[in-house]
Order: C-alpha cells, then structure tokens, then sequence
C-alpha cells in the first residue's frame, strides 16, 4: 500500500504527464501537496481536540520568513526553509501559551482571526514591505555538503516544475511519515487522550499544557515551510497571499479526510482541491454545488471519507 | 510516622461565598478515611483542592512533609497523589485496556522523544504497561471487557475502570470522587470491597461519598463537613453517635443514621 502509493507519486504521476503533456498539472499537484502539509498541521491540532482555523497565519508568516531572509539577508533558500518552519514552532510557542487554555469555539475564534493578525501585520510592519509585498524572489539555489552538490540550482534545470513538484512530495512524504509515527507512539495515545479529557489526562500525570504546546507548534512549522515552498514557487509573497478562506480549508480538508486518521488531511486537500476545480464547468453554480456536496458529507460522513468500509479493511493510519 | 497527608487550615472562597473554611485533618498511612456531608456542604471543592486541581485561598495541603497546593495537577500525581473522576470521565473512544495503558504514563523509563523514536526501552515499557493493565481490569472485575471500547460499557463498569485508570499511576494516596453514588445495594457492597482491596494494596485511601451506608461500613476515619465547615472526625462508631453530625444530616436530633 505504501509501496504503491509512493510509486505512483515518484514515478506513474511524473510519467502521465509526460506522455499526456499536461505539464501544468504539476504546479496543481505541488499545490496539492503543499496544502496537504499545511493540513497535516491543522489535524495534529485537531488530534488534541482544538479547532485550529490559524494555519493560513503560520504560512503567511513562513513565507515571509523565507522571503525576507532570501531577499534581504542573502541566505540560501535551503537554510531558510527549516528557518521559516522553526520560527512558526516559536512563535507558535508564543501565541499558544495563552490561547491554547481555551478549547472548542473560543480557540477556533481566536485562531480565525490570527488569520487576519498576520494578514495585518504584514500590511504594517516595515520588514514585510507593507502592500507591495515582496517579488523578485530568486529560485532557489543549490544544496551542496561539503562541495557535493546535493541538489542542483533550481534555475540550471530544464523543468522547474518537475523540480518543485519532487521537493513538495518529498516533503509531504516526510511530513506525514513523522505524523504516521507520532500518532502510532504515545504521543499520539496521550493526544488522543487530550482529545477526549485534559483534566483526566492531568490526573495521571500528563503535562497538558506542555503537550498541547508541542502538537501546535509542529501543526505551526508544518504551515511555515509549507507557506515557504510556496513562496519559492510564486517567487513572491503578498499579505494577502495566505487570507482566511486558505484557513477554512485547510480545516475542511482535514474534516472531508476524516479527524481521526492521519491520511485524512491528504486525500481531504486532494479531492477539495481537484473537486473545486472539477466544479469549475457548472460556472455560476460553482459554489452552491460544491457548499452542498460539503454539507451533505460532513452530514453523512462525520468522520470522513476515509471512515468508507472500503478503506478500513487493513487500517489507513490507525 | 508522622501523617502522610496533612491537611492545614484549608480555605476556598468564591467570591463573597466561603465554599471550604479553615479545614484541617490529617491522613494517616494505610487508612481509608472519607469526607461526608450532606448536599452543597463543600465536600467537592476539598476534594479539588485536595487533588491540587484548585487553588485554595488560604492554608495548605502537605503530602509527606511538603506543600503541595498550589502544585499544577500532574507535578501531584507524579509525587504520588492520584485522584479518580465520577463515571462518565473515562477515554469514551478507547478501550478500556487502552485507557489504562496510556494512564501508566509515570511509569515511562523515557521521555516523549524516546516514544516517538520507539526505542527499546519504550518498546518494553508499553508491553509491561499493557500486561500490568490486563492485570489491574482483571483485579477489578473488567477482564472480560478490555478491548471493549469505553464507551459501550454498562454503567456498572465505568467506576471501576475509574479506579483502574487511578490505579495504573502507582498511586501513594488515591482520592475517589463519590465510588458508590448511584449504585443499588448490592453493587455498592461490592465496590466496598473493591476500594478495600485497593488499600491492601498499600494504597492509602481518602474518599469523597455521599452514601452513609457505605461510608460506615469501609471508613476507618471519617471527617463531616457543613457548610464548609468541619464540624467532626473520628470512627464510624463516633461519628454515628456525634449530635451535631445527626443534626446536619437530619436536621433533628432523634433520627438514626447509617447502618
């Protein structure tokens, strides 16, 4: 299952395209996947049992990290991209300290409008370039050890988008190997103890507070790098570039999944994303269908697409 | 031996309303010692209060020699002082053997990284952690039910898979929130048993109850509270017979308590 599923995303995609030449589904698949880490995110806070509608801020904010690194301070791309990751964890540390006491709709509140926060911020500040945002971002550059050139300059390649393509999937390949993992450990077992009762949790030990930090900031620097990938695609970054509606999905891709498995979060963004455009052919019509499909899944699919019998024959995530 | 826990001048005030006022007793090791009183008598917030899962406004609580009001909920149950919920705070979506497992949590040799990478020694921990579980159900009477998810267990069992989640956290001092509230004769008689056989473990016990019956029949000590107020502490024997303890509860002198 998983040997087929990374052949398909390493090898059988890469080759369809090329046969049929649709070149640019790459760019829909790297987007695919970068949002899906970004909702990997967004899962993990819901693993905890807080609805999360922040993520568009974490990845508004890596992006900038990234930009603003790459433009002004001249560091490599590569270095920026943990760089933009691990400063979403801070400030994730930052933020949740106070807020994360709070659950159901008063997290989801304050989370909504972190969305708006940074949007604003990065409208205000000077580092941020207020409006105009920043362009003209170099592509990212060569990764190299010790004079070994692990990965070639982005800009000496042929196809650009293969290359982002393969650095996204990579990542998401990663990324939710890690939350695999971590939900498979304890960890995962006293999330989901969170999930259902912190103060019983509390009884037998468990730093809530402590735990609840650390899900957020690894849903946090899930956005950040997601939101820095980006960036390097785009070559450039806006305030507006990660506004609420991407927070909404982010979270809606996590419930058309289904909460409660790790892979969720993945085919939630893929069949959102492929849905919407799909959708696209209905024209004015567009959103009512695609609102009424959504309604009518979450009505009769509360725990997700991948709670379907078909799915659940050999566990797909747990 | 001095006591294992003391409780000082214990006092919790909301606002203009003093809900616990100037309480003091102390636990002795090995007793099973519970706190009565009738409805609304602050019975639940010294229970908090003594779990550390409230703050008291004044006096404190000492578990062996040190204070540990005040303590966030988990650094007291790390020290030994664990306290059970009333039934319906279980892991509804678990198991009730997964319930029991992820509650060993102090008894982890490694920290969350070493689980996350599953190294050996977390490897180990987990199997020890799901036969030491096996083993407490099966003391309580749950055997037959552990991969059973919570949720759809009988009532009957809840409580017990309350203590069972108490129980995995190697309690010093387990507090147990009402164990026989809403049980029939029959059922409390063997939940008297139950905690009884908790405390021949070693596990010093202090309780929370509303059932005078029950209290009479397990209590070595007791302490009645009104009105916040200690009003007596001593032997089921003593307290049966304490005038202002009959009053309290009955509200005249001429009524018989307990069994």
């Amino acid at each position: 299952m998983v040997g087929a599923f990374l052949l398909t995303v390493f090898a059988v995609v890469p080759w369809l395209i090329h046969v049929s030449g649709r070149w640019d589904f790459y760019y829909t698949l790297t987007s695919v996947a970068l949002l899906s880490i970004a909702s990997g995110g967004v899962w993990l806070t819901f693993y905890i049992g807080r609805i999360n509608i922040g993520q568009g801020a974490f990845a508004l904010a890596g992006g900038y990290v990234s930009a603003i690194l790459i433009t002004k301070y001249g560091f490599p791309f590569w270095l920026t991209l943990p760089l933009s990751g691990l400063f979403c964890a801070a400030l994730a540390v930052l933020i949740g300290l106070p807020i994360l006491r709070l659950r159901g709709v008063y997290f989801a509140m304050i989370t909504l409008v972190l969305t708006e926060v940074a949007r604003l911020s990065a409208l205000a500040l000077p580092i941020t370039n207020g409006a105009r945002g920043i362009s003209s971002i170099p592509l990212p550059g060569e990764l190299s050890i010790f004079g070994l050139t692990l990965i070639p300059a982005f800009s000496t390649l042929g196809n650009v988008k293969l290359a982002f393509y393969y650095l996204a999937t990579v990542l998401m390949v990663v990324s939710f190997a890690g939350l695999y993992r971590l939900v498979n450990s304890r960890v995962g077992h006293l999330c989901r103890s969170l999930q259902q009762n912190e103060e019983l949790a509390s009884s037998f030990g468990v730093n809530i507070a402590a735990l609840r930090i650390i899900a957020f900031a690894i849903s946090s620097f899930l956005g950040g790098i997601a939101g820095s990938i980006f960036v390097a695609i785009s070559q450039s970054i806006y305030p507006a570039s990660f506004p609420v509606n991407d927070s909404i999905n982010f979270m809606l891709n996590c419930f058309l999944g289904g909460l409660g498995y790790v892979f969720g979060p993945m085919l939630g963004t893929l069949i959102i994303y492929f849905g919407w455009d799909l959708l696209f052919t209905t024209g004015q019509y567009q959103l009512l269908i695609y609102s009424t499909i959504l309604i009518l899944l979450i009505v009769f699919l509360p725990n997700g697409i991948l709670s379907l019998p078909v799915f659940n024959r050999r566990g797909a995530g747990q | 031996m001095s006591a294992l826990l003391e409780i000082w001048n214990l006092t919790k005030r909301f606002g203009g309303l003093t809900a616990v006022g100037d309480v003091s007793f102390a636990v002795e090791p090995g007793e099973i010692l519970s706190i009565i009183g009738p409805n609304g008598a602050g019975k639940s917030t010294l229970f908090k209060l003594i779990a550390s899962f409230l703050r008291p406004t004044e006096g404190k609580v000492l578990f062996k020699g040190e204070t540990i009001s005040g303590l966030a909920p988990h650094i007291v149950a790390r020290k030994g002082v664990v306290r059970t919920f009333q039934e319906t705070t279980i892991f509804k979506n678990m198991t009730a053997r997964e319930n029991v497992v992820v509650a060993h949590h102090l008894r982890t040799r490694t920290n969350l990284w070493g689980h996350y990478l599953n190294t050996p020694t977390a490897r180990q921990d987990e199997a020890a952690f799901h036969e030491s579980a096996a083993e407490i159900l099966t003391y309580l009477g749950l055997g037959h039910v552990q991969d059973e998810v919570a949720r759809n267990l009988p009532h009957g069992y809840l409580r017990a898979l309350g203590i069972a989640i108490g129980l995995a956290a190697e309690p010093e001092v387990l507090l147990l929130d009402e164990p026989f509230a809403g049980m029939n004769h029959d059922e409390t008689m063997k939940a008297v048993e139950m905690v009884r056989g908790v405390r021949d473990r070693g596990i010093t016990i202090l309780l929370v109850e509303h059932d005078m019956q029950a209290v009479m029949r397990i209590s070595d000590r007791i302490v009645v509270l009104n009105f916040g107020q200690k009003i007596a502490e001593g032997t089921p024997a003593e307290i049966q017979n304490d005038e202002r303890v009959i009053e309290a509860y009955l509200g005249h002198a001429d009524a018989e308590i307990g069994v």
